[in-house]
C-alpha cells in the first residue's frame, strides 16, 4: 500500500497529465499547435501507476497516450508543450512531433508512429539488461489495435523465448481511431495471450491508479526476478476522438457516457478524499501547484524560438567533434 | 599462410571484434548450434557462449529491433540475416527505427545488418536478391558491400565499430569463390572509400561485389583490342565516394555503371545524376548501365544467366563507349 506521500504524489502526476492535456488541447484550438494533438484522457491512471512502479535504471518507452509515464520519467511540462509548438528548445529541436521524445540518460526510448515497434526494441533493450546481468525492468505498451501488428506477435515471442525482463501494458481502451476491439480480434480477451506465448498475464482495471500500481509492482517484481516477461491488460476507455481533429462520432453515446462516471481522476480523488488520505486544502495546494506549472511552461514554449530551417540539415549521422 | 576465403575473412572478423571488445554480440536465426545457414558464426557460440550468440525465432523485425534496443543499451549487436532477401521483413525497423533516430532524438544505433546477398546459385527469387537501394535511399544508415576478403574482413570490422547502423551485404557466390592471404595484424577498410581494383586510360567501368570479377575479365578482353578499362569497385554504396568516381570520370571521360541489382532505381542512375552534376564537362560520351534485368531473379540456370548481366554484356557497352 503506497504511504500518503506516495498517494500525493500519484495525485499530483494524475492531475499534472490531466491538466497539461488541456492546456495542449486549449493551444490546439487556437492554431499554436502545428501538428495533431493526441491526448491520454481517461487513461492518465495506466500511465502513471505503470511509469511510477519503475526503479530508477529501468527502462520505459512511452506510446502516445502515455504523457503521464514521461512526466513521471523527469520529463517536464515543457518539453511535452515546446514539442507540440514545434519549438527550436524541444527536446528533439523541432526535428519530431508530439510525444515522440526520448532520453537514454531518464531511460526513456522515443517511439515511433508505427505501432508494435517499440516491442522488439524493449525486448532487446530487456536482453541487454540480461547480457550485462544488471537488474532493470523494461517497460514499453500498446494499444488494443497495437495487438494486430507482426511487431506485436515477434516481439513479445522474442522476449518470451529469451526470458528476459520486459512489462508490457495493453492498454484496452476499446477503440482503434473508428475501429472497435471486435473488428480488430475474434478474442477480446487480450491477457489470455500472455498464455499463449507462455508469459504471466494481469488483467486490471486501468481507470484505479492504485490497482495498477499494484499490478505494476507485481510485474515488474516478477521480470525483475528473472522469471521473463509480464503482459498486464489495462481495461479503460478513450475518452476523446483518437486526435483532436476528431470528435469520436463514431463511438456511441452511452458508452462514453457510462466511462465518465469511472473517470480516473475523478476516482482517485473520491478514494483520497473517502478514505481521509488528502484534505481539501492539500488537494486545493497540489491543484494551485499544477496550474502555475502548467502556466509557466506554456509561456516558456511559447517563447521559444522555432528552429532556423537550415537546422534541418545535419546530425544523421555520427559526427566527430 | 594458406589463402583466407571472403566467408572465413568475415568469420574472423566478427571473430576478432567479438574477442576485441565484449560489447559485440551476434543474433539471428540459427548462428548458434548450426553456426550459421553458411557456417559464418561456426564455433562462436561455443567460444563466446549464449548469451553472446544468440539463436533467435524467425523474426526478422524482432531481431532487428532487439538489436536496435541492445544498442541503446550500449551493446555492439551483429543482426544476421539467414539471406539478405528477409531484410524486407525488418523494413520498418530498419529505416524507421534505426536510420531515424540519431535524427531525430540523438540516440546512435551502432549496430550491422548482415546477410548472404546476390544470384549465380540457383537461389530463385527469394534467395538472390540485391536489396542495397532500400536502404540507400534512407538517411541514417551505411550501405557496404565487399568483393574481396580483405575488403570483407576489413569492412566487417569497420562496421562493427562505426557508431551508425550499417548494412553489410555480402555476395554468396564469393563466399568460397575468392579466396587470399591476408595480413596478421588488425586492420578495418574504412567505409565511404572506393577502390580502384585496375587503373586503365580510356574508360572507366563503377561497379561492385560479384560483378568486380566480371569487370575485370572483361577489361582483360578489351585489352587485347587496345581498350584499357579503369575497374572501381566502390566497395561502400551508401555514402557514395564521390571523390574517387569524379577523379576517375576527370581522368577517362568515359563512364559506365555495371551492377547486378535491377535496372530501375538501381544506385547506376544515382551516379549518372552525380556524375552529370559534378563532372559534366568531362565526359565525351554518354554515362551508360550494364545491370540486371527489371525482373525478379529467375531459378532455372538458363533464366538466372540470362537475367545477370556478364562479360559480353560488358563488353558490348565498353566497345560502344570507347567508339565515341
Amino acid at each position: 500500500m503506497p504511504t500518503k506521500t506516495q498517494l500525493h504524489e500519484l495525485y499530483y502526476w494524475m492531475q499534472l497529465t490531466r491538466i497539461l492535456e488541456e492546456k495542449l488541447v486549449a493551444l490546439y484550438r487556437t492554431g499554436k499547435v502545428v501538428g495533431g494533438v493526441y491526448t491520454g484522457r481517461g487513461q492518465e491512471a495506466i500511465a502513471i501507476g505503470t511509469a511510477y512502479a519503475l526503479e530508477k535504471d529501468d527502462l520505459l518507452a512511452p506510446m502516445i497516450r502515455n504523457l503521464g509515464s514521461l512526466l513521471v520519467r523527469g520529463f517536464c511540462p515543457e518539453d511535452a508543450l515546446a514539442q507540440y509548438l514545434a519549438r527550436a528548445t524541444s527536446p528533439t529541436r523541432g526535428r519530431d512531433c508530439n510525444l515522440h521524445m526520448g532520453d537514454l540518460g531518464k531511460g526513456v526510448i522515443a517511439p515511433i508512429s508505427m505501432l508494435g515497434a517499440l516491442i522488439p526494441v524493449m525486448a532487446g533493450a530487456a536482453l541487454a539488461v540480461k547480457i550485462q546481468k544488471k537488474r532493470s525492468v523494461a517497460l514499453t505498451y500498446i494499444g488494443d489495435g497495437g495487438t494486430s501488428t507482426t511487431d506485436f506477435h515477434e516481439g513479445l515471442n522474442f522476449a518470451a523465448v529469451r526470458k528476459v525482463p520486459l512489462v508490457l501494458v495493453i492498454e484496452n481502451n476499446g477503440w482503434a481511431y473508428s475501429t472497435p476491439v471486435a473488428r480488430q480480434t475474434a478474442n477480446p480477451e487480450f491477457v489470455i495471450r500472455a498464455q499463449a506465448y507462455g508469459v504471466a498475464g494481469f488483467q486490471v482495471d486501468g481507470n484505479d491508479v492504485l490497482a495498477v500500481y499494484e499490478a505494476a509492482c507485481k510485474a515488474m517484481d516478477h521480470a525483475r526476478q528473472g522469471n521473463g516477461p509480464v503482459l498486464i491488460e489495462a481495461k479503460t476507455m478513450r475518452m476523446r476522438g483518437h486526435a483532436e481533429h476528431d470528435d469520436a462520432w463514431y463511438v456511441p453515446r452511452d458508452e462514453i457516457e457510462h466511462w465518465k462516471t469511472r473517470d480516473p481522476v475523478d476516482r482517485f480523488e473520491r478514494y483520497l478524499r473517502e478514505t481521509g488520505s488528502m484534505s481539501e486544502e492539500e488537494r486545493n495546494t497540489i491543484l494551485r501547484r499544477i496550474n502555475g506549472e502548467v502556466d509557466r511552461a506554456a509561456e516558456l514554449a511559447e517563447q521559444g524560438p522555432l528552429p532556423s530551417g537550415e537546422d534541418a540539415a545535419g546530425g544523421v549521422y555520427h559526427e566527430t567533434t | 599462410m594458406s589463402p583466407t576465403t571472403y566467408l572465413e575473412a568475415i568469420r574472423q572478423g566478427i571473430w576478432e571484434e567479438m574477442e576485441r571488445d565484449e560489447r559485440v554480440f551476434i543474433l539471428g536465426e540459427d548462428v548458434g548450434i548450426y553456426g550459421g545457414a553458411f557456417k559464418v558464426t561456426e564455433g562462436m557460440l561455443e567460444r563466446f557462449g549464449a548469451h553472446r550468440v544468440i539463436d533467435t525465432p524467425i523474426s526478422e523485425s524482432a531481431i532487428v529491433g532487439a538489436a536496435i534496443g541492445a544498442a541503446y543499451m550500449g551493446l555492439r549487436p551483429i543482426a544476421e540475416m539467414q539471406f539478405i532477401d528477409f531484410i524486407s521483413c525488418a523494413f520498418d525497423q530498419i529505416t524507421n527505427f534505426a536510420a531515424k533516430s540519431r535524427y531525430r532524438w540523438g540516440a546512435g544505433v551502432p549496430m550491422v545488418i548482415r546477410g548472404p546477398s546476390g544470384g549465380g546459385v540457383h537461389g530463385g527469387p527469394f534467395h538472390s536478391q540485391n536489396p542495397e537501394m532500400y536502404f540507400v535511399h534512407t538517411p541514417g544508415l551505411k550501405v557496404v558491400a565487399p568483393s574481396t576478403a580483405y575488403d570483407a574482413k576489413g569492412l566487417i570490422k569497420a562496421a562493427i565499430r562505426d557508431e551508425d547502423p550499417v548494412i553489410y551485404l555480402e555476395h554468396k557466390f564469393l563466399y568460397r569463390r575468392v579466396k587470399e592471404e591476408l595480413p596478421q595484424d588488425d586492420y578495418t577498410v574504412p567505409i565511404g572509400k572506393a577502390v580502384i581494383r585496375r587503373p586503365g586510360r580510356d574508360l572507366v567501368v563503377l561497379t561492385y561485389g560479384a560483378m568486380v570479377y566480371i569487370a575485370m575479365e572483361a577489361a582483360s578482353e578489351l585489352v587485347k583490342e587496345g581498350i584499357d578499362l579503369e575497374v572501381i569497385d566502390l566497395r561502400s554504396l551508401l555514402p557514395l565516394d564521390k571523390e574517387t568516381i569524379l577523379e576517375s570520370v576527370r581522368r577517362n571521360n568515359k563512364v559506365f555503371v555495371l551492377h547486378e541489382d535491377t535496372r530501375t532505381g538501381g544506385i547506376a542512375g544515382e551516379i549518372a545524376a552525380v556524375i552529370c552534376e559534378e563532372a559534366f564537362e568531362y565526359l565525351d560520351g554518354p554515362v551508360l548501365r550494364v545491370t540486371a534485368l527489371d525482373t525478379p531473379v529467375p531459378y532455372s540456370p538458363p533464366l538466372e544467366e540470362f537475367f545477370l548481366p556478364k562479360v559480353p554484356d560488358v563488353l558490348k557497352t565498353a566497345r560502344m563507349l570507347a567508339s565515341y
